[in-house]
């Protein structure tokens, strides 16, 4: 490495100013292809917004007008009057809220134990979790149907909520990564001092990977916040209808009030826009290190 | 000491363990048993030998044109999908100017809950006023019908589904970060253009991860149901070529309740998945750099 980095130093003045140019032009194709792929990125962010501030005779016009006319927040007013859109709000929030927490808890107490604990079987288990990663949900939707339905939960939340406390493995693998990376000689030291395993879990670790932690909060907000087949096969009434069901209501067969559902959408995804702002760098590395040290 | 450790680490997996057997394994036998049945929901189910299966391979057209539609949708939009985000984060890695706003910009199309993206596409393929068909009769070229045309229905969801290619991109800008450029540095040396260095450098050091994309792309697109449930009003119209497996096997179980029926397509299912995976780590696990464990 060191006789490289030196030869570099040696050639690279000679070598920069000849390519100076076609840096330059190199340059420029690369500054306008991003920019023409973020016109283009951002313009259905820019429609949905624009419909939404149309009236409905400005929304179904053609040729479209590009920017409202005048800028018309009643679609934000009829959302909450088409539907009782307050109520879906609330219940979504209610089973992301439930699902983030049994994420949370049961995928960080899992991650540990495949992380640290060496138990007998612990490598055939985690090849099961990884295995479990590639198994479409769908195959087993059925039978954990007839599961709930048996136990009377249907219409109820509890089949979105209660298995998030039975872990997921994409979480755990992404957690177990995470807290692989803590230096052993902590744990070793509280161990010393008389801490069970778990009070070094719930004392050491925990602390030490609250971004990780984050991350996982994060990414499973937007997954239980997002999930439209779950809500769609256990919800019936539409006093239960998550967010995801309830902006379907905007949209009959043959009549769609375009102006509120786009009110609607931007609503629904306002939360998610916000999460991200504030918590920007713990999706995008969450996100890198699954893929990265997969 | 080793034999209480083992027991330590059941103690910390149990949840998973549990949900496992709960959510997993259990209904996995239970589907398979049911796939010899005519349970139907509700009442007795009753032993029908391989009658499901028979029926779906040689009396279900159905059947078949939900494959391939999703063979389609498949074949090409992944492929596609993995080209665009490996694009996209070639370009952002080039050291340019205000990489985290064009990351940000790509990036946040892939958070926007399926059902809100789908109206909103929607919106804009919408024949008679959608603003797609407006910008094609503005520079003359030929109009469609998008999604409420046969030929153009599946198409047009592969290009919806390119918006969200942004999230693959933020994994392949994390491989492509962790390439050492004391490897770009040697081949500059020896004389290597950009094209041998990308061929020859970029793509195999980063070749975990787009393995990684690779396979969770086509498990994601083996599920394709939102989208299509949305623009198609929940009849996988027009003229079921929107119809995608696991669509299909939704309106058996949940609409028609087939449960037995259903099962037998959630093995199929299951086994196709199986193949295909094993297939791809044939093929390309050996050639592909994986960090797997300690």
């Amino acid at each position: 490495m060191v006789e490289l980095a030196e030869a570099r130093v040696e050639t690279k003045p000679v070598k920069m100013r000849s390519m100076k140019r076609g840096k330059r032009i190199e340059r420029i194709v690369i500054y306008a292809l991003l920019i023409i792929l973020s016109i283009v990125f951002i313009f259905p962010f820019f429609w949905l917004v624009g419909t939404s501030l149309k009236p409905e005779s400005e929304a179904m016009a053609f040729p479209p007008s590009l920017l409202p006319k005048k800028w018309d927040w009643a679609n934000y007013k009829e959302v909450f009057e088409i539907v009782p859109f307050a109520k879906y709000y609330i219940n979504s929030l209610i089973v992301t809220v439930g699902g983030v927490i049994g994420t949370v808890i049961s995928c960080t107490i899992v991650a540990y134990g495949f992380a640290r604990i060496k138990g007998k079987g612990r490598d055939f288990w985690f090849a099961v979790l990884l295995a479990t990663m590639m198994l479409p949900p769908q195959v087993t939707m059925i039978p954990v149907y007839m599961i709930f339905s048996k136990l009377g939960w249907i219409n109820t939340f509890l089949p979105l909520i209660v298995p998030s406390f039975f872990g997921n493995a994409y979480y755990i693998f992404l957690l177990r990564q995470f807290f692989k990376t803590i230096p052993r000689e902590l744990e070793e030291s509280a161990y010393l001092d008389g801490c069970g395993t778990f009070g070094i879990f719930w004392r050491i670790i925990i602390p030490l990977s609250i971004p990780s932690v984050i991350t996982v909060a994060l990414l499973s907000f937007m997954g239980y916040w997002n999930d439209f087949l779950g809500p769609l096969i256990y919800l019936n009434d539409e006093s239960k209808y998550t967010l995801a069901l309830g902006i379907l209501q905007f949209k009959g067969a043959l009549i769609v009030s375009w102006g509120p559902m786009m009110a609607a959408s931007v609503l629904v995804l306002l939360p998610l826009i916000i999460l991200f702002f504030v918590g920007q760098k713990y999706f995008i590395s969450g996100i890198a290190t699954t893929g990265v040290k997969g | 000491m080793t034999k209480s450790r083992t027991f330590v680490f059941y103690m910390f997996i149990l949840p998973w363990l549990l949900g496992f057997f709960i959510f997993t394994a259990g209904p996995m036998i239970y589907s398979l048993y049911m796939s010899f049945t005519d349970y139907s929901g509700f009442g007795e189910a009753h032993w029908v030998g391989l009658e499901n299966y028979k029926k779906i391979f040689t009396d279900d057209p159905l059947f078949w044109q939900a494959l391939w539609n999703t063979f389609f949708y498949t074949i090409i939009g992944v492929p596609l999908g993995l080209v665009v985000g490996y694009m996209l984060a070639v370009l952002l890695n080039t050291k340019v100017k205000f990489m985290g706003i064009f990351r940000t910009i790509f990036y946040l199309p892939s958070i926007v809950p399926a059902v809100a993206s789908s109206l909103l596409w929607i919106l804009i393929f919408q024949p008679e006023f959608g603003i797609a068909n407006a910008i094609l009769s503005f520079f003359h070229l030929p109009t469609s019908n998008w999604l409420l045309s046969e030929a153009m229905v599946k198409p047009t969801l592969i290009i919806m589904s390119l918006w969200g290619a942004g999230g693959g991109m933020v994994i392949y800008l994390a491989g492509l970060q962790s390439v050492p450029s004391s490897l770009y540095e040697a081949a500059e040396l020896d004389g290597a253009g950009k094209w041998h260095k990308f061929w020859h450098i970029t793509v195999p050091m980063t070749s975990n991860v787009i393995f990684f994309n690779l396979i969770m792309g086509l498990i994601g697109s083996f599920q394709i149901f939102t989208q299509a449930y949305v623009v198609s009003n929940g009849n996988g119209g027009p003229n079921y070529k929107s119809l995608f497996y696991v669509f299909y096997l939704y309106q058996e179980a949940f609409k028609f309740f087939k449960m037995g029926y259903a099962s037998a397509l959630a093995w199929i299912l299951f086994v196709i998945i199986l193949i295909v995976t094993v297939i791809q780590f044939k093929i390309f696990g050996k050639k592909v750099y994986y960090e797997f464990d300690e």
